[in-house]
């Protein structure tokens, strides 16, 4: 975790001066926002905070962001985020993709992220398609539907990225809405302070690709329970008593509990789209863990580990390691 | 006519019966009396069951080498007789075991000591004095073959007894008393054995006890006291043969403080080790071929973005899944033009299994020097062979980080506001500095767009020529700034009448066959390129001059071939090449180079260049 400034920078502080390309009226929009408001609000050091992007119109964050930003390869966001938290966990690195660069080709770091429990959030914009190749299909895309740039309807199912995300061991996992800014900024910033792996899945419109589900579809309010009642169609479950916190990790009942219900959370079927936390526990992180093993990493961070004197001589003594091999 | 410390010793079976175990205490006990060992281990890609066999060279001075005459040959069971039964020389012994195999069987040459033992019945005297369960000692055969071959070569068993007591120490040291008992029931076996038969068994070893201590060591472990002293502290990797061995090292030593992560595949090895790198820790994953291949796009990642970072590839047969516990050095060309677009990149190759502590040491060097990433290329010969060498040296060892940000840098992007000039080339170093996050004023951008001295992505022309050549020029720095001697080596005879062109585990082979070329009238030297990619131009000049060339490689196409014609424009016609797997041994190759000399080799067409070659193609090996 980054220290904490003291007097802390405005939210233009984290705006870098790049000219910002994506569409008019894209869900990115948002996002960025969200994320600028949560670092100023979180007293977040530029200097020690690294975004991490993946490829893609989302992949675009890295530039304008005023923290260290990293745009790294299609799919490979959270290898590269990993990294550096392992290497210094003293800073803040946040990761940052589109749905096609986290569920499609990065599917399989996605699922291992969740194993190692890196003290990070990855924060999806989960559109439905691939908007920088111009509209194909995502995996979140259910199975049957056409966007306008698909010649034919999608012939795959979609994934459920949060049900993914609880059976992989994300410690934390919530999903918020793009042009819902006072929820998505306190998402990303619980998701930022867990202890642990966080998923922050965001739906966001396309304006330019998906035209399903757009700014509109997710303003529509829709058939609620009895007669003629029209509520909302993005509801906050945890507006409505849920609760998706272990509160004793070790407890195995309370755990399954809190995951068969996240699980049902997460598969929900229906016209509305649930938001909120879905999913919290408190495990040990990778961090912790690595420290256990190799009592070093207690004292030092990898990137913070001497290794050379003032003239540069190496320091580290191999005559322990050189008796096994003396002969 | 007795032969003193110079001696060829075998040891197979099935996989999973202990024959490295066997192997390491061989070489051990010879190692530990003075002697110099190179230990070659063949396997295959199994667990249980398929044939391995190790062999250790001894010899009374230092040896690189293995050769294919078998001076003894120790087995416990059938199948190994049968294969290597014929490889045994004449005045050298067979060790077997007359209830598995019949002799007649066997292809043995006339003049070749056969001593049986019966190796159940060892079992159970040793299960008798110790009281132990016969049915649990069945791996203790490979000691009884051990302790009967150095009871035939006339060691004292207290180098035996010496050895075990180092292997078996802590929870194991309550296996010393069995191991004994079957240690000396062999002597005692081979020393009731007629005086006729000694006397007919040419091989002594005699110890050399003022030897100072050396290492007996091969090269994933000597990579990786490299990497160590280096200062690397973050390695990834993804399980790969034969390429593991160092990432356990590493992991084994959790005194060193290194963080070892094992990833779900080699694209996330790649990119966690660029990840971390970005912090500023030396960071490095190891692989072999197949995961090599994957790492390629993170590669050129690392190229766009000028991020350190050092990749070990542990090269294996190939093609594709190709012979993934066999030798070849196929990846040459792959790694000097592998990936998409243009990046420079440094490949090196060490020659000896001292140079693999060398080479870890000084890419870490290069690749902070030249910040772009270093590859390695080992292979599996001396990444599993054992070999004693003298301790590392250790002094004029100096770290070197490159081009880091300096205070004032720093202060200058604060005070100017728009991030650090992360990638804005200097005058004097061409090297942009490097900061670190952490650090107050440190926030710049990486991508793998093309991008400007800031690192936000751009499509302008200009930007795009100054960066392309910024990057691109690092080329000529690693020729100017690499020392010579760290680039290529000329060893061997003065006025040589050939010089024998090579990379990797191929130098250490050569050396050995100086003497023996020698005495057949030929002169050699060697031009070893330790530096692959870019080659180094300053050898045209070696090249230009030898009275005669001869390259030697293993693998199929001659890849430093191509590269040396390719930098020089020095084409060589004459070639000896092995790609079976298996290394070529030091009598293969001097038999090699002799009939090149003398003419003897077929001319032929080489498919790729059109040009007319003589090319050798090395085959023999198990």
């Amino acid at each position: 975790m980054a220290s904490k400034l003291q007097t802390p920078l405005t939210v233009a502080a984290y705006k870098s001066d790049v000219h910002n390309d994506w569409c008019p009226g894209c869900g990115d929009f948002g996002i960025l926002q969200a994320i600028q408001q949560s670092f100023a609000e979180l007293a977040l050091p530029p200097w020690e905070s690294m975004v991490f992007a993946g490829i893609g119109c989302s992949g675009k964050v890295f530039n304008y962001m005023a923290s260290h930003g990293v745009h790294t390869l299609h799919g490979r966001v959270l290898p590269f985020a990993v990294g550096a938290k392992l290497a210094n966990p003293n800073l803040e690195v946040i990761a940052v993709g589109g749905d096609g660069d986290g569920y499609g080709i990065g599917a399989g770091h996605f699922v291992h992220a969740g194993r190692r429990n890196v003290d990070m959030a990855y924060i999806v914009m989960t559109n439905e398609v691939y908007g920088l190749t111009k509209g194909q299909a995502s995996p979140t895309l259910g199975r049957g539907q056409q966007t306008k740039s698909l010649p034919l309807p999608n012939t795959n199912d979609a994934i459920q990225p949060l049900a993914l995300a609880l059976s992989a061991g994300y410690t934390w996992i919530g999903r918020s809405y793009a042009f819902d800014g006072k929820h998505l900024k306190e998402m990303i910033k619980k998701a930022i302070q867990h202890k642990g792996m966080a998923l922050l899945d965001v739906l966001q419109p396309c304006p330019t690709f998906n035209d399903l589900h757009t700014t509109e579809w997710f303003n529509k309010k829709v058939k609620g329970e009895g007669e003629n009642v029209m509520v909302p169609r993005i509801f906050n479950v945890n507006d409505q008593g849920y609760d998706g916190a272990v509160k004793d990790p070790t407890n195995a009942d309370e755990v399954n509990e809190k995951k068969s219900k996240a699980f049902e959370m997460a598969n929900y079927v229906g016209e509305r789209n649930p938001v909120g936390v879905f999913y919290e526990i408190n495990l040990p992180t990778y961090v912790e863990r690595m420290q256990a093993q190799v009592p070093m990493l207690k004292q030092y961070a990898p990137a913070l580990m001497p290794y050379q004197d003032a003239s540069h001589l190496p320091t580290t003594d191999l005559s322990k390691v050189y008796d096994e091999y003396l002969f | 006519m007795k032969v003193v410390n110079n001696f060829s010793w075998m040891i197979g079976g099935p996989q999973g019966t202990g024959i490295e175990s066997s192997a390491n205490l061989f070489a051990q006990a010879c190692a530990s009396a003075g002697l110099w060992v190179f230990g070659k281990r063949e396997y295959h890609s199994n667990i249980k069951g398929k044939h391995s066999y190790f062999q250790v060279r001894v010899f009374d001075k230092p040896i690189n080498s293995h050769v294919d005459d078998v001076h003894l040959l120790a087995t416990f069971e059938d199948s190994t007789a049968r294969l290597h039964a014929h490889e045994v020389v004449k005045g050298g012994a067979l060790i077997y075991d007359p209830t598995k195999i019949m002799l007649d069987d066997l292809n043995l040459k006339s003049g070749v000591i056969t001593l049986p033992i019966d190796f159940n019945t060892v079992l159970r005297h040793v299960a008798e004095v110790t009281g132990e369960d016969y049915g649990k000692l069945a791996i203790m055969k490979n000691v009884i073959a051990v302790a009967a071959s150095m009871a035939l070569l006339r060691m004292d068993i207290s180098e035996m007894e010496e050895t075990l007591n180092r292997l078996f120490t802590g929870k194991k040291a309550r296996l010393i008393p069995t191991n004994m008992a079957a240690v000396k029931k062999a002597y005692e076996a081979v020393e009731a054995l007629p005086q006729e038969i000694h006397n007919q068994f040419l091989y002594h070893l005699t110890p050399n006890k003022k030897m100072a201590k050396r290492l007996l060591i091969n090269g994933a472990s000597a990579t990786a006291m490299g990497k160590l002293k280096a200062g690397c502290r973050y390695q990834t990797y993804y399980p790969i043969s034969p390429a593991t061995d160092e990432s356990n090292f590493l992991e084994s030593h959790p005194e060193s403080g290194i963080a070892v992560v094992q990833c779900e595949d080699e694209i996330a090895a790649i990119d966690m080790a660029l990840g971390a790198a970005t912090t500023g820790v030396r960071a490095s994953t190891a692989t072999s071929g197949p995961g090599f291949a994957l790492m390629q796009e993170g590669m050129g990642w690392g190229g766009m973005n000028e991020v350190p970072i050092v990749v070990f590839n542990y090269q294996r047969g190939g093609p594709s899944t190709g012979l993934p516990t066999r030798h070849e050095q196929g990846d040459l060309m792959f790694s000097a033009f592998g990936g998409h677009g243009e990046y420079p990149k440094l490949v090196m190759a060490p020659a000896d299994i001292d140079d693999h502590f060398h080479v870890a040491f000084e890419s870490f060097n290069y690749a902070d020097k030249f910040q772009t990433p270093v590859m390695i290329l080992n292979d599996k010969l001396l990444t599993h062979s054992l070999q004693t060498i003298p301790p590392f040296q250790e002094s004029g060892l100096v770290i070197d980080r490159g081009r880091l940000a300096t205070p004032e840098e720093l202060e200058a992007a604060i005070t100017e506001g728009k991030g650090f000039p992360r990638f804005r080339p200097d005058a004097k170093t061409v090297m942009s500095p490097r900061p670190y996050p952490g650090q107050e004023g440190s926030p710049y951008w990486m991508t793998g767009d093309e991008h400007d001295d800031y690192g936000h992505i751009t499509e302008n022309p200009e930007i795009r020529i100054k960066m392309h050549e910024k990057r691109l020029s690092k080329y000529k720095l690693m020729l100017e700034q690499i020392p010579q001697d760290k680039q290529f080596t000329l060893k061997g005879e003065k006025d040589a009448d050939v010089t024998l062109v090579c990379w990797g585990s191929t130098s250490g082979l050569l050396l050995d066959a100086v003497e023996p070329l020698k005495e057949k009238g030929i002169k050699v030297n060697i031009l070893n390129y330790r530096l692959l990619h870019p080659l180094p131009i300053a050898t045209e000049k070696i090249l230009k001059s030898a009275k005669k060339l001869i390259l030697v490689e293993s693998n199929w196409g001659t890849q430093l071939g191509h590269l040396i014609r390719m930098t020089t424009g020095v084409f060589i016609p004459n070639q000896v090449v092995k790609y079976t797997g298996r290394p070529m041994s030091l009598n293969e190759i001097v038999d090699a180079v002799e009939k090149l000399m003398k003419k003897e080799v077929k001319p032929e067409v080489d498919p790729l260049t059109g040009m007319t070659i003589e090319k050798v193609v090395l085959t023999y090996g198990l």
